[in-house]
């Protein structure tokens, strides 16, 4: 290479942190910029755990197979497999790694990694450190990035804003625009790969699980910029958070794991303390309506029936606010202590100990399946990726890579506990390589060969917008916008959705960008102006609103997160075993009918006035998609009906594991 | 018995919108009285503004903080600005927001409006911490205690991140003295209440001490022990601390930096016997 090639990472969590120190250990010079310093990043919050096979699975008959069925039954087959194969079967080494760096893992007496069962799985794959697993691993790829900064080929941009890429005459992207949210000085920096691992857009809903940063800024920049984003309407919404005035906190699935029952009182809004409402008069509706899976149903199927037996059926706890009781006041001492760090947190938080009162709990928005649309070459020998390849990870617009919550791949229609933290480090490991092999190829003609006129335009022109934000007179009040927008997002685009309401909101949204014409900031100021950063997010939020909407309303059937009941396939009600069979084969080509018109990419484009969306396959090649049949009325006949059905359909086996990396 | 999800949903097409969360406004018009010491940027002098804000059942001193932002109206009626406050997680898992609420330094997200006013009714009282430069208003720049992590090289010096097998076995109890100390958030509780480290002084601070204690317990980052141990010999290390164990009372997350200090004290006067010896 004749000139010094550099890379900006966007983003300082568990994504971006790993892309980096990967990068620098091959000898890459990197950019890190991050709105907050990189060991604050959302990623602190992830609790539970980071899945993988492990040699106590194995015994069970686990692999990574299993593990690449559980994800993509759980995701409703909406994910490229090869991608998920070779995550799966990275799985194991990643943690390892994880684990040499330090990370306190939980330990077994033996001393080796400790393990525990999530959702949408039999076995016991999820390695976690307490109470604590995101910041933990946060932690350990931080000390890494700060040991390569020590040596100088890492050199951070903390409390920088990333404010769009900067594209050539032929749209390759050769750096970005960032702005110093202390100083405001607003500045180009030259690369000649762009990796956006800005998380996830949860703050489009006003409240969610997700951190300060998490607006979706970033994506929306670059999708303004030409890049794609796939699968928008796709978000996963938690069964039980903690309701609160400046956001919504995580009550892990594992204080029902242990035990703790959902219920609320038989008479609406019953002012009596829960303590004292008999048995008798409590609904123990989970336990009820699912006798077999009881308070353990999975996440979609519990935010359903948390949503209906408040909004339906009047049934919240509270008239103000919906919520239902998580009890954990009858367990043993000795499990309650089992539950002592996320129980600590509903106390911090609600100034209420629940070990002597039940919890009220509503379900939240809690993550982003869908972002900005990226690539991948597929091995056709292993059936999962060709590593190295500059595709894997990079988006349509050459030179700019997403990887992280920003990506849409990896966990299709809906996300399976545990998988996110591994598909963070695994595209940011990955990703790695494909930008060397890219950069090799960008030796000619590289960010240093671009005209400097280049670079000062594009600061120009983010400078003439933010002075126009400054002084923009207006009505509109950029915090109570975002406020209606999330309250319309929120009651339109969650957990049961149509299309009646989905226009609705679809409309509201145009109303919402007109009136962000008229946005005026309260601080004029060019120094740490908050107020500046917050409302251009807002615009970003608005532009990805639309594309979530719109997904949705297009999308006419159910699959995972995305649940229409208009468009749902009625179950089968025959007891007579002849009908019953009947139904069954309906089900199943009507079943048929919907993938092969629904099991398609969403992806949208933007255009100046509305997203253009476009549907593209899914590479379904390992594991041929089938129902996705939890709790339903007839599941079994209708599994066994599918399977004969599609019983000439080759399954491809899969073969060893991919070369390590 | 059925279990049938798909079969009955009676939600019918309009019922289900409804706010998930209501704003709530159950505050019957109560007003918290809410001081602020103020500053526009690093050279400015500062100032004490105070704004009525509405209560709100259950809220917490961010909340307060956002409240003011969309409404930035001082108690005299006067149009303000948005008060500067760093923040990310909101549920004392980052760090970041880090102030000192009535007196006491603390998280912003954490500190609940009603025990506050519990224990002072008459209002709550908001300034930066006194350790750090101001940039703005709430806002501190903690950059020295990012610096100090690389003085003490926190972090395991492995030899690269290629696919070499399992890390070192490590037993629940080595995991258990681990575990805590690892959850330092670097949210400067400790520093700022620690009388010892202030803008004259080159004290290295509680929770790089503790730090360096933590990588010098792990079987492979041990190989630089000497150069933390040296780091803490220096000029700003152990011997700087007055050993008055305020830290360890404010720290958020219960760490026990006391314990990791006395650590320090026995490991560097055994490193420096060594390099009496070694020499
Ligand atoms: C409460 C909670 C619990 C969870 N628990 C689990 C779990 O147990 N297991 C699991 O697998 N997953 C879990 N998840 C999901 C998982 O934590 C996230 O998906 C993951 O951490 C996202 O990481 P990331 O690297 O993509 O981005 P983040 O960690 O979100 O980081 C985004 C980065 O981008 C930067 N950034 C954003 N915009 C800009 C901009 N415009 N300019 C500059 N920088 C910018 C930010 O500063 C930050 O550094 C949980 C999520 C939540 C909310
Ligand atoms: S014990 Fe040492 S570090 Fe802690 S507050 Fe006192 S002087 Fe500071
Ligand atoms: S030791 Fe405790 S008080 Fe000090 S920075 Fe770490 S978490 Fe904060
Ligand atoms: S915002 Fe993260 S600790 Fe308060």
């Amino acid at each position: 290479m004749a000139k010094k090639q550099h890379v900006i990472v966007v983003g300082g969590g568990l994504a971006g942190l790993s892309a980096t120190m990967k990068l620098a250990e091959a000898g890459v010079h990197v950019y890190l910029i991050s709105m907050v310093p990189v060991k604050r990043s959302h990623s602190v919050c992830a609790q539970g755990g980071i899945n993988s096979v492990n040699d106590l699975t194995r015994q069970e008959g686990d692999s990574e197979w299993l593990h690449l069925d559980d994800s993509v039954y759980g995701g409703d087959f909406l994910q490229h497999q090869p991608l998920v194969k070779e995550m799966c079967d990275w799985g194991p080494r990643i943690v390892n790694l994880l684990d040499r760096l330090g990370v306190p893992f939980n330990r077994t007496p033996e001393g080796l990694l400790d393990q525990r069962r999530f959702g949408g799985t039999l076995f016991k794959r999820t390695a976690f450190a307490g109470a604590t697993t995101g910041q933990q691993l946060i932690y350990a790829l931080d000390e890494q990035v700060r040991r390569w900064e020590a040596d100088g080929l890492v050199e951070k941009f903390e409390y920088w804003e990333f404010l769009g890429p900067i594209l050539d005459g032929n749209g390759h992207c050769r750096g970005a625009v960032v702005q110093d949210m202390f100083a405001m000085t607003i500045r180009s920096l030259a690369a000649d790969a762009v990796v956006l691992a800005t998380g996830g857009c949860g703050l489009i809903y006003g409240r969610s699980t997700m951190s300060m940063i998490c607006t979706g800024g970033a994506a929306g920049r670059a999708f303004k910029a030409g890049v794609n984003y796939a699968n928008g309407e796709f978000i996963q919404v938690h069964p039980t958070a903690i309701p609160g005035t400046d956001k919504l906190r995580l009550m892990s699935e594992s204080a029902r794991g242990e035990g703790g029952r959902v219920w609320v009182p038989r008479k609406p809004q019953d002012p009596r303390d829960p303590l004292s409402i008999p048995a008798a008069e409590r609904y123990y509706f989970l336990e009820e309506r699912y006798p077999k899976y009881g308070n353990l149903v999975p996440r979609d199927i519990a935010t359903r029936e948390i949503f209906d037996v408040c909004v339906t059926q009047g049934l919240s706890v509270e008239a103000g606010q919906m919520c239902v009781y998580l009890d954990v006041t009858e367990l043993p001492p000795t499990v309650q202590k089992k539950l002592d760090g996320i129980l600590e947190i509903y106390e911090k938080f609600r100034g209420v100990n629940p070990r002597e009162v039940p919890m009220k709990i509503f379900p939240a928005v809690h993550y982003s399946m869908g972002g900005l649309w990226v690539d991948y070459e597929r091995d056709d020998n292993t059936g999962g990726l060709v590593l190295g390849s500059p595709r894997n990870q990079q988006s349509n617009v050459p030179g700019i890579f997403v990887i992280g919550e920003a990506d849409y791949q990896y966990h299709g229609a809906n996300r399976l506990g545990a998988n996110s933290l591994l598909s963070c480090i695994f595209a940011g490991l990955i990703v790695a390589p494909s930008i060397e092999n890219w950069l090799k190829s960008q030796a000619k003609g590289s960010a240093a060969d671009q005209p400097a006129s280049l670079f000062d335009d594009a600061v120009m022109l983010h400078q003439q917008r933010m002075e126009q934000l400054i002084h923009n007179q207006g009505e509109e009040n950029p915090y109570k916008l975002h406020q209606e927008l999330g309250d319309w997002m929120t009651r339109c685009v969650t957990v049961v959705r149509n299309n009646k309401d989905l226009q609705a909101c679809l409309d509201k949204i145009d109303e919402f960008a007109d009136r962000y014409q008229n946005v005026s900031l309260s601080d004029k100021s060019h120094w740490t102006n908050q107020n500046l950063s917050f409302t251009r997010a807002l615009e970003d939020m608005i532009l990805l609103a639309r594309v979530i909407t719109k997904g949705a309303l297009l999308r006419d059937e159910c699959r995972g997160a995305h649940y229409k009941p208009a468009f749902e396939i009625p179950p089968t009600s025959a007891d007579d075993p002849v009908k019953l069979r009947e139904q069954a084969e309906k089900w199943c080509r009507a079943f048929k009918e919907q993938s092969d018109r629904w099991l398609k990419t969403t992806i949208a484009k933007h255009t100046p006035d509305v997203p253009e969306i476009t549907y593209e396959d899914v590479d379904t090649s390992l594991i041929p998609p089938r129902p996705r049949t939890y709790g339903l009325k007839g599941a079994e006949i209708i599994e066994k009906t599918w399977k004969e059905m599609t019983k000439a359909t080759p399954v491809r086996k899969p073969q060893a594991a991919a070369v390590s990396g | 018995m059925e279990e049938d999800p798909n079969g009955k949903h009676p939600m019918s097409a309009t019922t289900h919108i409804h706010q998930t969360h209501t704003l709530s406004h159950e505050g019957n018009g109560r007003k918290i009285s809410v001081k602020v010491l103020r500053q526009s940027d690093p050279r400015g002098g500062s100032h004490w503004e105070t704004f009525e804000v509405p209560y709100e059942p259950g809220m917490n001193v961010t909340t307060v903080l956002q409240r003011i932002a969309a409404n930035p109206t001082n108690a005299e009626h006067e149009h303000s600005t948005p008060v500067a406050y760093d923040s990310c997680c909101l549920e004392e898992v980052c760090g970041a927001c880090t102030m000192v609420i009535n007196g006491r330094v603390r998280q912003a997200c954490s500190a609940l409006v009603d025990s506050l006013l519990a224990d002072s009714p008459e209002g709550i009282e908001l300034r930066p911490m006194t350790k750090f430069k101001v940039v703005r208003d709430l806002f501190v720049d903690r950059s020295p205690m990012f610096a100090a992590l690389k003085r003490i090289k926190a972090w395991v010096a492995v030899d690269g991140y290629h696919d070499i097998g399992p890390g070192p076995r490590i037993s629940p109890r080595e995991q258990d003295e681990a575990y805590p100390l690892s959850r330092c958030m670097t949210c400067g509780c400790c520093v700022e209440a620690c009388p010892q480290f202030n803008d004259h002084s080159t004290f290295i601070g509680p929770a790089a001490i503790s730090q360096a204690i933590l990588f010098n317990a792990h079987p492979t980052a041990r190989v630089e022990r000497d150069d933390r141990l040296a780091v803490l010999t220096g000029v700003g290390g152990i011997v700087d601390c007055g050993n008055s164990q305020n830290c360890v009372k404010v720290c958020p997350k219960d760490i026990p930096l006391t314990t990791s200090i006395a650590k320090a004290g026995r490991d560097t006067t055994l490193y420096k016997i060594r390099q009496w010896f070694g020499r």
